[in-house]
Order: structure tokens, then C-alpha cells, then sequence
């Protein structure tokens, strides 16, 4: 397609506006931004927040899908903007919301504080097996055991799990796909000795038995991390582990 | 206002600011610390970083060898205490990071795998595959979350440092979500902000990098430190100015120029050797020359005539697709991610687009060696501060080392402070505080009658910085370089913001990011202006030769109210290494 082409094109942007100090009821305005083959959902926002109207809030930093800020709501699947192009939507309008299930602070700013707390609650963190001095150099790891975890190492924090979760969606106190993947990373990591104390976290009602496996988590990771394979996985580890304390109580 | 307090103060959560945090848990973990962040911490932009982090572990390798390296890749500016204290701790916070569960590619036995990198006589780079700094820093942030002693102030944006009885006794906060400035005290406070690439157009720099700890610390007295130095990365995609990662060419990418040659052996880099090689890439040769070398080669390719011709200007051409799928699914997975996304190209069977773009700030707040500026109670470490051991130019896979050798550090030299010194001025903190929310108030949302808009300001400062203090500078370049700039800081002061609310009002931080920017664009292009010669990055046609006799210094470049920076010079450290050539590419 040539250039002059497409330079005439334009693609018209139905977001979602709400400022608690100004509005009491979110409202959506439209905008009319011009067509670009290479332009992703996230250049159209920054056109209008440029050149159309400053008033428009959301986050993004570093437009190449690794820092997990720009998640929002694309037409009613979440995606992160960077990485969502105007090619796949035009010449439809595309409309734009923040990411469904949490609190929204203003437009497209969603309030994530709770996925905050739920990474401490996990205790997404190293706790080695035994502790070894610096000066004794580093933790062997064959490339084997690096590969059964490394997938789920891979999560940017972006809540689009969250945002695809119905079971979040109903019971916000669901510690949901990404915390429970990263607890889930750490225990499956062959440096690690915490998995019990997480169990008590992650093997709960809250934790990995509020999962019904609709596995649209997994399906809208933009890191192919599998939240839900990592929530199955841990459902047949707290499975075995309790038939285990069943026949060998004492071996705990 | 209420004050808020701690022990010690960070501004900024990427891999500096959360290792200094953890460096303090570790050291006293009765010490408060606050740290605050315009951007949660794992947004930072140290997790956009790739190819990964340097520190000698090979049994053939050696400190002396990543010294000299480190040195002559810096063109000799850098210092070399500050060089030799880097490499000397560069393993042992590598370690320190596997332990915290950083998952570093391995070698079949199990021990961490190092690969080669520009510059480097030796392989000793670390590697998360080609996701090192987003690994790193998400390693980080995960066992930060542990201490109980760090309280996070996330999207909360600082405006002002606050001095009192000439020392550094907090910062003035912008809190995103209620739009109010807060005043915080702390005894200590560590800048941990950043870069400054957003000042040039072609970046593969983040929104988020717009020089605010350079800003804060340059308008508070302190100098900032050899700013005429930019690193050019030469492989970025244009338009965007994505990174493709140096290591790329570390495991095998060649250079072509239109014709499909390998160009670089044009320009002083050596002789190429067959990809079928067994000895290719060859290290310090070619494709593993320098980063400020590389760009300058394209630069003249681009003016011979040899370059490509593209919607985003010229563009040479970076060839992956020798190594096989498999090879680039295991090492350079990110980098075929990055390729289809935002080129629409497949690198294991296409060429990848790429031209230099910029990377890094050399220059930064002048610290010593153990990260204290000269304003007593202020540190900064990472890229916003300049130690410096990057000189005129930084080799690929030093800076995310020196986040964590210079962050610990830094910590460790605050706390030191937080022991010797009195108590906060509470009283004139906080008015202070009060005055920086007046300030902010009405500087930006009283009608100013202006017609000036944010993006006219900064797309005009962006494309004065390419023009003028891009890869080859000039005294006439640098000279309109230096007017613009005065005059965009003039007209910036007409800026209208039509977005008042007070609730994440994402207008009114980047005008205050802009403001920044101003600042240190302005200390950048006059330190450039008054280094006549050429060293490293910083290239003047008009100079061409090193001149050590004159500026085997480094810049001090001091804000002045109203007028031009002054600009001093102090002797760069040399303690076992004259000053001699940079030769790559020997036989």
C-alpha cells in the first residue's frame, strides 16, 4: 500500500472516559485518528493525547510488549496496546476500555493495588533449599531444570489475566493467575525449599480450588506464561501431597 | 501537609533503586526506607534491557582483562579506581543475584553461561536469554517485596529535592492518584532514576526516561557530569527504535550495507571472517567492535551512499538468519518476537532492518566512587549518575552490572551518612514542600495565555537534538543546538495544560517530564559545545583528533540562573593504564 495511500485514512477510537473529581458516571468519546499500517493501539492513543486532547489519561512506557503497563480492554478482550495493531481492527471503530474487574482510578487507569498485595501474600521470592555463601559461587541448575520453570518466569505483571478471569471477576479475593503462577515458578525452581510454607497460601479455596479451569487466563497471556496449566499442576501436587499425608503422615 | 519520613530515600525502582533498598535491608533492617517511583517498579525501564550484565567467571579470563577492556572502550575517559572497585564486585553481585533466583542461562553441568559481547576480549556476559534486564529486575522487585523495612510510594513522581543547612533532607512528591505534592524527609536519599534518551527522537528508550534524577540534582547545584557523551546503540529498529539486542551479533549477526556487503571492514573494524568460521564472531573485530565505532561506521556508509532507504529514514540491514531457528528460538527468542511484531519480518529466514539509535546517557549526577554527589545527604547510581566507568562510551553488558555494584554501594555509603548526621529541619522541610505544591499549582494550572503545547515543545527539542548533537557534531550544529534549546525553555514557560483535575492527571506529569528534559537537554548540548575535541561518542568534525592534553577531563557542567551552564572540568583517574589507542580489529 502506498504511503499517500493510507495518509488519508482514518480510524475512529471509541474510549472510555471517567474523572471521579469531574464526572460521576463514565462516559465514551470518540476520536478520529489517522490509519497507519504500523501504528498499534497504544501510537493512536498517544496521537490523541498529543494532538487531539490532553486530558486523556492512561499508562505505557516502553511500547515493546515487555514492561506491562498499557493493558486495556481492545474491543472487549484484554491487550496490551503496544502490541495491538490498528491493522487487525480497521476499518471497524475500535473501542477502548480499562481492563475489566478492577476499580478504575481515571480513564484507562486502573487501580491494581490488590495483585500488589497478593505477590507478598504468595512469597513470589527465592528462599534457597539450604544457604550457601556468595563466596561459594552460584547454585548449580542444569538447563533441564531451568526449562521447568522458566515459562512461568516470563509474566509481566500486566493483569490481562486477571482482566479474562470470571472467577476473579466474582470473587475478588481469588489470588488469580499470576500470583499463583509466580508462587507456582518459584516452587518448581530446584534452588527453592518453600513450597509448603506457599502451600498454605496457594492450596486454598482463594488460591488454586477457586480455579474452574476456563483457561481464558492462558489464552489472553500475551507471554504464553499458562497461568492455568500452572494452576493445574499445583492442583495435582496439593492432590498428591494430601494422599501422601494420608498414607505417610509422618513424612511430612 | 503531613510529613512523611524515613531513614533513607530512593527515587526510582528499577535495578539500581531496588538493589540499594535490598542493600539496606541487608545492611540495617531496622533503617526506614522509602521508595518512590513514577512508575510501579517492575514498569521500570532496566526490564527492557536484553543482551545482559558483565562480570568475570571464565577460568581464562581476568579482572586486569575487563579493566582494560572497560578503559579503552571508554575511550580512556573513564576512571579508573571507580573502573577497578566495578569489576572487582561485578562477580559477586552476579552471584548474589543468582541466589535471589535470577534465572541465568546455563551451561549442561549447571553453571551460569557467559556469551561474547562488543568490546569485550572475553566472554563474560551473563544471560537470561534475551530478556536479562527484565528478569533482573523482576528478580529484584520479588525479593524485595520481603522487607518489611521498605515502604514503596508507587506513581509518586519527585518534583524537588529539599536542602536545608546544605545538605539533602528529603524529597517533594507528586502522589499520581490524588494529584497532591507531599513533602518526604529522609537523611539519605538516593537518585535511582534513570536515563534521558526521550530527549532525541530515535530511541530505544521508554517514555518513562526523561533525565528527572539529572533534573532534580542539576537544579539543586549539583554538577552533572559529562553529558556531551550519548551512546548511539547501532542496531534499532527504525521508526520505533526497538532494540535488537547487541548479543545478536554476539552469537553470529553480520552487518550488510545495500549491496550486501559487510561494511564495517571499511571502517577500520578489521577483516570479517566467513559465518562458517569456526572463529566467528571474532571478539573486538567487526560485528564485536565498539558501539560508538559501529555507529559512526554507518554514519559514513549512510553519507558513501551504501545505506538503504526507508519510510523512517536510511537503514542498513542485520543478519541473523545463518543460525537456524533453533539457535535463534534458544538464544535470541525475544529478538524474533520484536522482529515479527513491529517489523512484520521473520529473522530466522529474513533480513532485520536496523540503524543506530540512541541508548544511553554516559553522563550523569558527578558522584564518587562511592555514589555520594557533592551535596552532602545525596547519592545516585545506575545510569542517571555518571561514577563514571562508562567514559566516552559504555561497553554492551556493563550498565546493568553496575546497577547493582553501584546501588549496593550507594546504600552502603547512605546509611554510613544516616549514622553521622543530625537531625531533619522538619519545619523548613515542609515548607518547602508546600511552596514546591504552589509552584506546581500555579505554574501549570493557572491560564498562562500561552499557545504552547507539550508535544510541539518537545518533538521541536527532539529534532534539535538529532540535528544538532547527533552522531558526528559540529560548532555550528551544537551552537543552534544550544539557541533552541534556550528558546523552547522560554516558550515552554507559555505551555497551557487543559487538563486540571487532580486525579492522574498523565498531562501534568509530562510537562513537568518535559521541563526535565529542557534542563538537561540544555546541560548536554553545552558541555557538547565546549569539548573541542573528538573522543568516543561524542565525534566533532570539526575536531577531529583526541586532544589529551586538554580534555583528558571530565565535564562539570553547573546550571546558572538565567543564563548558560558554567561549565568546569576536573582530571579523569588513571592509576595503572596511560592513555593509549583503542584498536579493534587486529590481527
Amino acid at each position: 500500500m502506498a504511503a499517500s495511500d493510507t495518509a488519508k485514512k482514518t480510524v475512529s477510537l471509541e474510549v472510555f472516559r471517567y474523572r471521579p473529581d469531574q464526572e460521576d458516571e463514565p462516559t465514551f468519546q470518540t476520536y478520529e485518528v489517522p490509519y497507519k499500517e504500523d501504528w498499534v493501539v497504544l501510537d493512536a492513543l498517544n496521537y490523541v493525547k498529543d494532538t487531539l486532547d490532553g486530558t486523556l489519561s492512561y499508562r505505557w512506557s516502553c511500547r515493546m510488549g515487555v514492561c506491562g503497563s498499557c493493558g486495556m480492554m481492545v474491543n472487549g478482550e484484554p491487550k496490551l496496546t503496544c502490541s495491538a495493531f490498528l491493522r487487525d481492527y480497521y476499518p471497524n471503530p475500535i473501542r477502548i476500555e480499562p481492563l475489566t474487574y478492577f476499580p478504575v482510578i481515571r480513564d484507562l487507569i486502573i487501580n491494581m493495588d490488590d495483585f500488589m498485595n497478593k505477590l507478598t501474600d504468595v512469597q513470589a521470592w527465592l528462599q534457597p533449599k539450604e544457604e550457601k555463601p556468595v563466596s561459594e559461587g552460584e547454585y548449580l541448575q542444569t538447563p533441564a531444570e531451568l526449562a521447568h520453570y522458566k515459562q512461568y518466569t516470563m509474566c509481566i505483571n500486566c493483569m490481562l489475566c486477571y482482566s479474562a478471569c470470571p472467577v476473579y471477576g466474582r470473587h475478588p479475593s481469588f489470588m488469580g493467575p499470576a500470583a499463583i503462577a509466580l508462587a507456582q515458578r518459584y516452587n518448581l525452581d530446584s534452588r527453592d525449599g518453600a513450597a509448603d510454607q506457599r502451600a498454605e497460601v496457594i492450596f486454598t479455596h482463594d488460591g488454586i480450588w477457586g480455579c474452574t479451569f476456563v483457561g481464558d487466563c492462558s489464552r489472553v497471556c500475551p507471554k504464553h506464561v499458562d497461568p492455568a496449566g500452572a494452576i493445574q499442576q499445583a492442583k495435582v501436587t496439593a492432590t498428591q501431597d494430601w494422599y501422601k499425608s494420608l498414607l505417610m503422615p509422618k513424612q511430612k | 501537609m503531613e510529613l512523611l519520613s524515613h531513614d533513607i530515600l530512593i527515587v526510582g525502582g528499577g535495578g539500581a533503586g531496588l538493589r540499594a533498598a535490598i542493600a539496606i535491608g541487608e545492611e540495617n533492617p531496622k533503617l526506614s526506607v522509602g521508595v518512590i517511583s513514577k512508575v510501579y517498579p517492575m514498569r521500570s525501564h532496566t526490564v527492557s534491557a536484553e543482551g545482559g550484565a558483565a562480570a568475570v567467571i571464565q577460568p581464562n579470563d581476568s579482572l586486569e582483562n575487563h579493566i582494560y577492556d572497560t578503559v579503552s572502550g571508554a575511550d580512556w575517559l573513564a576512571d579508573q579506581d571507580a573502573v577497578e572497585a566495578f569489576v572487582k564486585e561485578a562477580p559477586e553481585e552476579m552471584i548474589r543475584l543468582e541466589h535471589w533466583g535470577c534465572p541465568w542461562s546455563r551451561e549442561p553441568d549447571g553453571s551460569v553461561a557467559v556469551r561474547p559481547f562488543g568490546g569485550m576480549k572475553i566472554e563474560r556476559t551473563w544471560f537470561a536469554s534475551d530478556k536479562t534486564g527484565f528478569h533482573m529486575l523482576h528478580a529484584l522487585f520479588q525479593n524485595s517485596l520481603r522487607y518489611e523495612n521498605v515502604t514503596r510510594y508507587d506513581e509518586w513522581f519527585a518534583t524537588r529535592l529539599l536542602t536545608h543547612d546544605g545538605r539533602c533532607q528529603g524529597v517533594a512528591a507528586l502522589e499520581l492518584r490524588t494529584g497532591q505534592i507531599r513533602a518526604v524527609a529522609g537523611k539519605g536519599t538516593i537518585l535511582c532514576t534513570g536515563g534521558a534518551g526521550k530527549i532525541f527522537p530515535f530511541t530505544t528508550n521508554a517514555a518513562i526516561k526523561t533525565g528527572d534524577g539529572m533534573a532534580l540534582a542539576y537544579r539543586a547545584g549539583v554538577p552533572i557530569k559529562d553529558m556531551e557523551f550519548v551512546q548511539y546503540h547501532p542496531t534499532g529498529l527504525p521508526g520505533t527504535g526497538i532494540l535488537i539486542t547487541e548479543a545478536s551479533r554476539g552469537e553470529g549477526g553480520i552487518l550488510l550495507n545495500k549491496d550486501g556487503k559487510r561494511y564495517l571492514q571499511d571502517y577500520d573494524l578489521g577483516q570479517p571472517l566467513d559465518v562458517s568460521d569456526a572463529n566467528h564472531p571474532r571478539k573486538l573485530t567487526m560485528e564485536l567492535g565498539p558501539r560508538d565505532r559501529l555507529s559512526q561506521a554507518f554514519e559514513l556508509e549512510r553519507q558513501k551512499g551504501g545505506t538503504l532507504q526507508g519510510e523512517y529514514g536510511d537503514y542498513v540491514h542485520l543478519d541473523i538468519s545463518h543460525m537456524g531457528q533453533k539457535k535463534i528460538d534458544k538464544k535470541l527468542p525475544f529478538v524474533r518476537e520484536l522482529c515479527k511484531n513491529y517489523a512484520g519480518i521473520d529473522p530466522v529466514s529474513e533480513l532485520i532492518p536496523v540503524r543506530p539509535v540512541i541508548h544511553y546517557v554516559m553522563g550523569g549526577v558527578d558522584t564518587d566512587i562511592q555514589a555520594a554527589t557533592s551535596l552532602p545527604g545525596l547519592y545516585a547510581a545506575g545510569e542517571c549518575a555518571c561514577v563514571s566507568i562508562n567514559g566516552a562510551n559504555r561497553l554492551g553488558s556493563n550498565s546493568l552490572t553496575e546497577l547493582l555494584v553501584f546501588g549496593r554501594r550507594a546504600a552502603q555509603a547512605a546509611v554510613r551518612f544516616h549514622g553521622e548526621t543530625g537531625d531533619i529541619a522538619t519545619s523548613e522541610i515542609m515548607a518547602q514542600g508546600e511552596a514546591e505544591q504552589t509552584r506546581i499549582r500555579e505554574r501549570f494550572f493557572k491560564p498562562s495565555g500561552g499557545k504552547e503545547t507539550i508535544s510541539g515543545i518537545r518533538a521541536e527539542l527532539q529534532s534539535a537534538m538529532e540535528d544538532g548533537a547527533g552522531i558526528y557534531r559540529t560548532d555550528e550544529s551544537l551552537r543552534t543546538a544550544c539557541n533552541k534549546v534556550r528558546e523552547l525553555q522560554e516558550r515552554f514557560e507559555r505551555i497551557e495544560l487543559a487538563d486540571h483535575s487532580l486525579t492522574f492527571n498523565t498531562e501534568l506529569t509530562t510537562a513537568i517530564e518535559l521541563e526535565n528534559m529542557l534542563d538537561v537537554a540544555e546541560s548536554l548540548v553545552h558541555s557538547a559545545l565546549a569539548r573541542t575535541e573528538s573522543r568516543g561518542s561524542h565525534q566533532r568534525t570539526d575536531f577531529p583528533d583526541r586532544d589529551d592534553e586538554s580534555f583528558l577531563k571530565h565535564s562539570l557542567a553547573y546550571r546558572t540562573e538565567g543564563g548558560d551552564p558554567r561549565i568546569e572540568y576536573k582530571d579523569v583517574v588513571i592509576t595503572s593504564l596511560p592513555p593509549g589507542d583503542r584498536v579493534y580489529g587486529s590481527k
